[in-house]
């Protein structure tokens, strides 16, 4: 039952952050919104390692975490060189093809 | 093995000796083949443009040539020495065999030296490359060599400044080395190998100055008709391989069909392969070849037109290289000819035939030559009939005597003719306009040419004399009297014609350029012109008519329009200083003068007559025929297939290395042979020849070369031979001072006012109309219309069949381009095309750049997914 609350909890997190990436504009909002999807990820992991009674699943989180990180620092650094370039932050604007 | 074992005993019985050059004697043929890639490469940088590889490289084959022949004398000589001694030491070892204080003369048949490497193997056929040295070889070796040596040394004054000096050396190097690669060829692939280099030199030299066309017409009429007869050399050399391969095969393992020992040795086992068709189809073959390249009577045409090359090369090739190919092939796998024409029992042959057709016949036109190296090119033509009507009756011996004589004084002529050209004619060959009285300008060609031409015509005691009369006496000899008539009757027209050219060149007043007046002395366009006509002219072969030759001596300088066949040739090279005739320099006269004197010594290599009738020398002085004459005995089969076994690898030089003898076989043998040791000259007891070439070998041995007799001279024959030549010498010389000289009347226009002379005279004047037959019958009415036929077919039916492939062709390629091609394939293309580009604009919209829009595709995706897996764990 415990389980359970922790995994409703990570799925509403989950599609709150699918419904960042997809709806928002802002690319640092996508950002933030990739964000809670692993963070949502994180928990499942933290959960399942709770009700096995196994510390495996908790180190997986630290790794996600770890990588997360790493992922967002490289993604506001491409988002500051979009804005240096077009002055816009909006996924909108970022496209060039003609389809 | 048992043959070794055999050969062991004979060798410890009877050991020969060899030596350094007989052993290395492909060296004399290798180091001008060397010499001809030197000139080639490097010639041009060379101070003397090359002729020092030449002269240097034909001086080193002379010496190797030298070493040879002096220690092939020693070889004979030793197998004298020890033939008792061996015989002797024979009997013990179970063979007894006459001694020599019982039967005589002990004269062992001296083996060949052969040095072989193997050149060509596949499927059980080999042949090699190397030197093969006998008595013949050895001989002809020399002689290349030293003639080759002195015509060098007469080409460096003679074609000095020539545009292709450097060229000029390299053929004539190379000529050389084709020659003696022939003369050494101990089987028949190397043999045609040097015949064909020599073919290609030939070629190469007659056109030296191909600019001319007459020049190089002439270079393609030698080439394409000696080719003419190069057909009979393969054709032969195939059927003989092909007939003697069974006998070989069983008799003399180790040896082939290619090998001139075993085809010697075939052609005289009286196997019934060797007495059959086969070999007179092959014998005939290689016989036309000879035909060709020695200038015999239907195919001579060329030999005349070769006179279009410079002197030397009409010296060299006349006197002792190509011309004597022919003899040579004869001469050397004689007992083929000797059986196939059956000339043991007297058999009226295809050679002798030839050989004495050709004498007449080319004696006859050298009589009516203006053009003094024409003259000689036919007295030539005319004594290479000799010597094929000697190889044709028998007379083996004299027949190669007289090629020895005949290179000496042969080559002294043309050299002397050179060397008029060269500083007494203004480098004119005609004899009546522009020679005459050079008597006193030129006395050392004079004297030389003199010489020469007593030993052409058989004086005593002239080379010609010992060699041309040995022949007459031995075609006699051996039974063919009208043949020896024919021979006396060539004789007698030699010494005429030889004193027209005397005459007209050395006596009388004068002319032309003789006289010192130049008709060309400007060396303009004028000249260059007015040969150019001529010719062409001359190539047309245009009908000499009647009334040109007679005019041809009123007026000297006058006329050109006719008889000015190669006035011109020589004068390629820089005018001199010097217009008068005048003496050539010592490097034409020095080869002259040694030429002169050999003519005059050479003939006391072999003078029959002076062991007898004359008594005053003994058997000695026949070194000729000790020497080289091959030894006409009966050999262990066993002996000679041991020793050609372990000769056929040729990289164990010195131990068993054709050391030995082969000695006689043994007294049964003997027996049924005759007396072996005697053969030479034996008669069995109802005057029936008997011995090698008579009789069959008894079992177990084999012949090499047939037992030619050979002819006793008495005086009667003698006399008869001089008071010929003399008879010749005065009708000639009363005819040219009536003639040539006081213009005598009666004599001239002769030809105008008698019909009979005008047609005999017209007869001779164009050549018997022989290169009328070739070149306006024979190529029009056999290479005509079988080119019209070829023309015909090659344009109906070839082109036809072409065309209509073609069209074919065209046809199914239209269809197939407008149903398959457009339809089929390229819809195929367009339709792949057309579904890419509909769905490429279908997913168009997908491809939008919105990141988000990839989100949501990626995340419905995944949602996707996850409904399945939970679908199926559910299950």
């Amino acid at each position: 039952m415990l389980a359970a609350n922790f995994l409703l909890l990570a799925a509403v997190l989950f599609c709150i952050g699918v419904f960042g990436v997809i709806a928002r504009r802002n690319a640092v909002m996508v950002l933030m919104s990739i964000e809670l999807v692993l963070n949502s990820v994180n928990l499942n992991l933290i959960a399942f390692a709770l009700m096995n009674d196994d510390v495996d699943g908790q180190v997986f989180a630290l790794f996600v975490i770890g990588i997360a990180a790493a992922e967002v620092g490289v993604g506001l650094a491409m988002v500051l060189l979009i804005y240096r370039n077009r002055r816009s932050i909006s996924l909108d604007e970022l496209s060039e093809l003609k389809g | 093995m048992l043959a070794a074992e055999v050969s062991n005993e004979v060798q410890g019985a009877l050991e020969l000796t060899s030596g350094f050059f007989l052993e290395n004697l492909w060296l004399a043929a290798l180091i001008p083949a060397i010499g001809f890639a030197l000139i080639l490469f490097f010639g041009k940088k060379m101070p003397n443009g090359g002729s020092e590889f030449g002269l240097a490289s034909m001086a080193a084959s002379l010496v190797v040539t030298s070493g040879a022949a002096w220690q092939w004398l020693a070889r004979v000589d030793s197998g004298k020495e020890k033939g008792e001694e061996a015989f002797g030491l024979l009997q013990t070892f179970g063979r007894s065999v006459p001694r020599a204080a019982e039967g005589g003369e002990v004269k062992p048949y001296i083996e060949p030296v052969i040095t072989e490497w193997v050149w060509w193997q596949n499927s059980g056929l080999e042949f090699g490359i190397g030197s093969f040295a006998d008595g013949l070889s050895v001989l002809l070796l020399w002689l290349v060599a030293f003639i080759s040596l002195l015509v060098q040394i007469f080409s460096l004054d003679y074609v000095r400044g020539d545009r292709r000096y450097t060229q000029f050396f390299a053929a004539l190097t190379l000529f050389s080395s084709g020659m003696l690669v022939m003369v050494m060829a101990g089987n028949m692939v190397q043999l045609i190998l040097g015949w064909e280099i020599m073919g290609l030199c030939s070629f190469m030299l007659i056109g030296h100055w191909w600019e001319d066309k007459y020049n190089s017409h002439s270079a393609l009429k030698a080439f394409f008709t000696v080719r003419v007869g190069d057909i009979g050399l393969l054709v032969g050399t195939a059927v003989i391989y092909f007939a003697s391969a069974d006998w070989i095969a069983e008799n003399l393992p180790g040896q082939s069909g290619f090998d001139i020992t075993a085809i010697q040795a075939w052609a005289l086992s009286g196997d019934s392969s060797a007495s059959g068709a086969a070999i007179i189809v092959g014998a005939s073959a290689l016989f036309i070849a000879c035909i060709g390249k020695s200038g015999q009577f239907p195919l001579h045409t060329w030999l005349p037109d070769a006179m279009a090359g410079p002197t030397p090369v009409s010296s060299l090739l006349h006197s002792s290289t190509m011309v004597v190919a022919g003899v040579f092939l004869v001469s050397r796998i004689y007992p083929v000819f000797w059986e196939a024409f059956n000339i043991a029992n007297g058999g009226l042959s295809f050679i002798a035939v030839i050989g004495a057709i050709t004498i007449v016949a080319a004696a006859l036109l050298a009589f009516v030559q203006d053009d003094i190296k024409k003259v000689l090119a036919y007295s030539t033509v005319s004594q290479l009939g000799y010597m094929m009507l000697g190889l044709g009756t028998g007379a083996w011996l004299p027949a190669v005597f007289h090629v020895f004589t005949h290179a000496f004084f042969k080559c002294c002529l043309f050299l002397c003719a050179g060397s008029i050209s060269h500083s007494g004619s203004h480098h004119s060959f005609d004899m009546k306009k522009d020679m005459g009285g050079l008597r006193k300008h030129m006395p050392v060609t004079f004297g030389a040419w003199i010489v020469s031409s007593l030993a052409l015509t058989g004086m005593i005691p002239f080379a010609g004399f010992w060699s041309k009369d040995e022949i007459v006496d031995n075609v006699g000899n051996n039974g063919y009297t009208f043949l020896m008539w024919v021979g006396l009757f060539g004789a007698l027209l030699t010494a005429m014609y030889m004193t027209r050219a005397t005459y007209l060149t050395f006596f009388g007043e004068p002319r032309g350029a003789a006289a010192g007046i130049h008709h060309d002395d400007d060396h303009g366009f004028a000249t260059e012109f007015h040969e150019t006509i001529l010719h062409a002219e001359d190539i047309d072969r245009e009908l000499v008519t009647a009334g040109a030759p007679a005019k041809s001596l009123s007026a000297a300088a006058a006329h050109s329009e006719d008889h000015h066949d190669d006035d011109g040739h020589d004068d390629h090279h820089g005018d001199h200083g010097d217009h008068g005739p005048h003496e050539s320099g010592k490097l034409i006269t020095v080869p002259i003068v040694i030429l002169a004197f050999l003519a005059l010594t050479s003939g006391f290599a072999n003078p029959t007559p002076l062991v007898h009738p004359f008594g005053v020398a003994g058997e000695s002085v026949e070194r000729i025929k000790t020497y080289v004459e091959p030894r006409a005995v009966p050999v262990d089969i066993e002996v000679v297939g041991g020793v050609s076994h372990a000769d056929d690898h040729g990289d164990d030089h010195g131990d068993d290395h054709s050391e030995e003898a082969l000695a006689p076989a043994s007294v049964d043998q003997l027996s049924l042979v005759g007396n072996g040791v005697l053969a030479a000259d034996a008669e069995g007891e109802d005057g029936k020849k008997e011995g090698c070439g008579f009789t069959t070998p008894a079992e177990g041995s084999v012949c090499f070369f047939p037992a030619v007799s050979h002819a006793v001279p008495t005086y009667g024959k003698i006399a008869l031979a001089l008071i010929i030549v003399l008879v010749g010498y005065a009708l000639a010389g009363a005819f040219c001072v009536a003639y040539y000289g006081r213009k005598d009347e009666r004599l001239v226009g002769l030809t105008e006012r008698n019909a009979v002379a005008r047609g005999g005279y017209l007869f001779l004047k164009n050549k018997y109309y022989l290169d009328i037959l070739y070149e306006r019958f024979i190529v029009r009415f056999v290479a005509h219309p079988l080119s019209k036929a070829a023309y015909w077919v090659n344009q109906n039916v070839l082109d036809g069949t072409v065309n209509k492939v073609g069209e074919t062709s065209k046809n199914t390629g239209t269809w197939i381009y407008n149903n398959i091609d457009q339809k089929v394939v390229d819809g195929a293309v367009n339709g792949s095309g057309t579904v890419a580009s509909e769905t490429g604009h279908g997913l168009q919209s997908t491809q939008s750049g919105k990141v988000n829009q990839y989100g949501a595709l990626i995340f419905g995706a995944a949602a996707v997914g996850a409904i399945v897996l939970v679908i199926l764990n559910v299950n």
